[in-house]
């Protein structure tokens, strides 16, 4: 009798927000939904999110997504964020179907919070990365229907004392990346760039400006990604991720930064 | 076969009262301060990790008294409470007032239905922008709740710890001039002198942790480094 007490208590014992919800909240959970038996063999027509670039820098490691969502031919938003900070020392980026990746988002930032509550403590950089992992793995049958979601993890390792990136596939599966990494549609524009602008040890400001330059040159040739518009002054959303903890990019630094590749590439005059 | 004799209701309600009462009493105090940098939280607590006031949310605290298990378990289905009702609907959602009447809900039905009653007493607070608008609750185990104005005392030596805090306490403290008076509150020894920080536990809800330290999260922990520091500092 007292042995199945204990053996109760340890087992409702759970640090996680998402196995919480798994056990008394399961309708909340962004996957574990049964769609009809048929659906997927026509793909959904919903807001996709499109490219997300990252890389390491000197002291830490920097992370951009530009401002579009596609729905089809269609652009559903001009000024959809896809980057966010996840707590204080890392954020992550989100590529696929809108809708799930928010609220992927969402439980992912509750999920960490929760967690820093009620062990009174962060959990390590490896641990987050493995949780996000979890949830994309439990996305897999909505991805199989169509509906996935391909994240991009990027924080500092406060124990060991730089910062790290990881990468997934739909299945879940975690690889973590040395030096850059682009996800989305203009992922593989993106990474061109970046083969070429990237290299060790930039400093912050020129992490910056490779990565919006990266994001010009995938919008330049995804009709899926948006360039910067100094129309609408809409710029990518960056974060860099150092010591001192995760820092949004302000828009007028990056106002700045487009303002100035832009202005080199009309007087390069080139076509391609 | 054992005979089960009569208790009227009455002298059972008396009973598991006096339990509670007995239990709360034996354990150090809690002072929970609405100042006019935010609300203080300080515990007289030796242990640096087994903590007697926790984050719950944004703006929301916990502190309490009694048994550790007992109130561990009911911070940390405060914090799931909260952290479901703000991922279901929206973080401006969650509440001291929704969160402390189901606390009032849970004590209540443990004090009536089960074999014993909780040894606990509990204080929720929220930090709002302007001091008017701060809420205290104290929570006891019957499940009574009460709206407190200013502070709470709760604990073994509650009723003198809390003559000492209301005979110093005025709305314009700021935080060191708040965790001196709760510090010196909570001194039992009168001849030992003032709390070293080693023996107190001390939080704070900032006001305007937005605008001072760029997070919407206002709880923040003092380690003792902090506390000396800003005991030091002048009012």
């Amino acid at each position: 009798m007292q042995e199945s007490t204990a053996h109760q208590v340890a087992a409702n014992a759970t640090s996680s927000f998402t196995e919480h919800l798994q056990r008394d909240r399961p309708e909340l959970l962004p996957y574990n939904r049964d769609l009809p038996a048929g659906a997927g063999a026509t793909p959904l027509q919903v807001p996709h999110a499109t490219t997300i670039v990252a890389m390491s820098y000197d002291g830490g490691v920097l992370m951009a997504g530009d401002r579009r969502a596609t729905m089809g031919n269609i652009i559903a938003s001009r000024h959809i964020e896809k980057v966010f900070p996840a707590d204080q020392y890392s954020v992550l980026g989100i590529a696929g179907t809108a809708g799930i990746a928010i609220d992927l988002t969402r439980l992912f930032q509750v999920e960490l919070e929760h967690y820093e509550k009620i062990e009174g403590t962060l959990l390590s950089l490896e641990g987050k990365a493995n949780r996000l992992g979890a949830m994309i793995r439990g996305n897999l049958p909505m991805a199989l229907q169509g509906l996935a979601v391909v994240p991009l993890f990027a924080g500092f390792d406060t124990a060991a004392g730089f910062g790290r990136l990881f990468s997934y596939d739909v299945t879940g599966g975690r690889y973590e990346e040395r030096e850059h990494h682009t996800v989305g549609s203009g992922s593989v524009f993106a990474r061109g760039a970046l083969k070429k602008l990237w290299r060790p040890n930039l400093t912050e400001a020129e992490a910056v400006a490779v990565a919006v330059e990266s994001l010009y040159d995938a919008a330049d040739d995804d009709s899926a990604t948006g360039g910067p518009d100094p129309v609408r002054q809409l710029w990518p959303v960056v974060y860099t991720v150092s010591r001192s903890g995760a820092r949004r990019v302000p828009e007028p630094e990056l106002a700045a930064v487009a303002g100035s590749i832009i202005e080199s590439r009309t007087i390069a005059r080139r076509e391609a | 076969m054992t005979q089960q004799f009569y208790v009227s209701p009455e002298q059972l309600m008396k009973d598991r009262a006096d339990f509670a009462r007995k239990g709360i009493a034996r354990g150090r105090s809690v002072v929970v301060v609405s100042c006019q940098d935010g609300i203080a939280l300080v515990a007289e607590n030796p242990s640096p990790s087994l903590h007697k006031i926790g984050e719950i949310y944004d703006k929301i605290a916990f502190a309490a008294v009694g048994k550790y298990n007992e109130f561990e378990s009911l911070r940390q289905a405060g914090v799931r409470y909260a952290d479901v009702r703000g991922y279901s609907y929206d973080r401006e959602d969650v509440t001291a007032r929704g969160l402390a009447s189901v606390y009032a809900q849970s004590l209540g039905a443990v004090f009536t239905a089960e074999q014993k009653p909780f040894e606990v007493e509990l204080a929720v607070a929220e930090v709002a922008p302007t001091q008017e608008q701060d809420h205290l609750y104290r929570l006891t185990f019957d499940g009574s709740i009460a709206d407190e104005q200013g502070f709470i005392v709760m604990g073994g030596q509650a009723d003198r710890v809390s003559s000492a805090i209301a005979d110093g306490w005025n709305a314009s403290l700021r935080f060191p001039g708040a965790i001196r008076l709760a510090m010196g509150g909570l001194v039992t020894d009168a001849e030992a002198g003032a709390l070293p920080a080693t023996a107190v536990e001390v939080a704070v809800l900032d006001r305007l942790s937005e605008s001072s330290r760029g997070s919407r999260r206002a709880f923040r922990r003092l380690n003792d480094a902090d506390i000396t520091a800003l005991l030091a500092e002048e009012d």
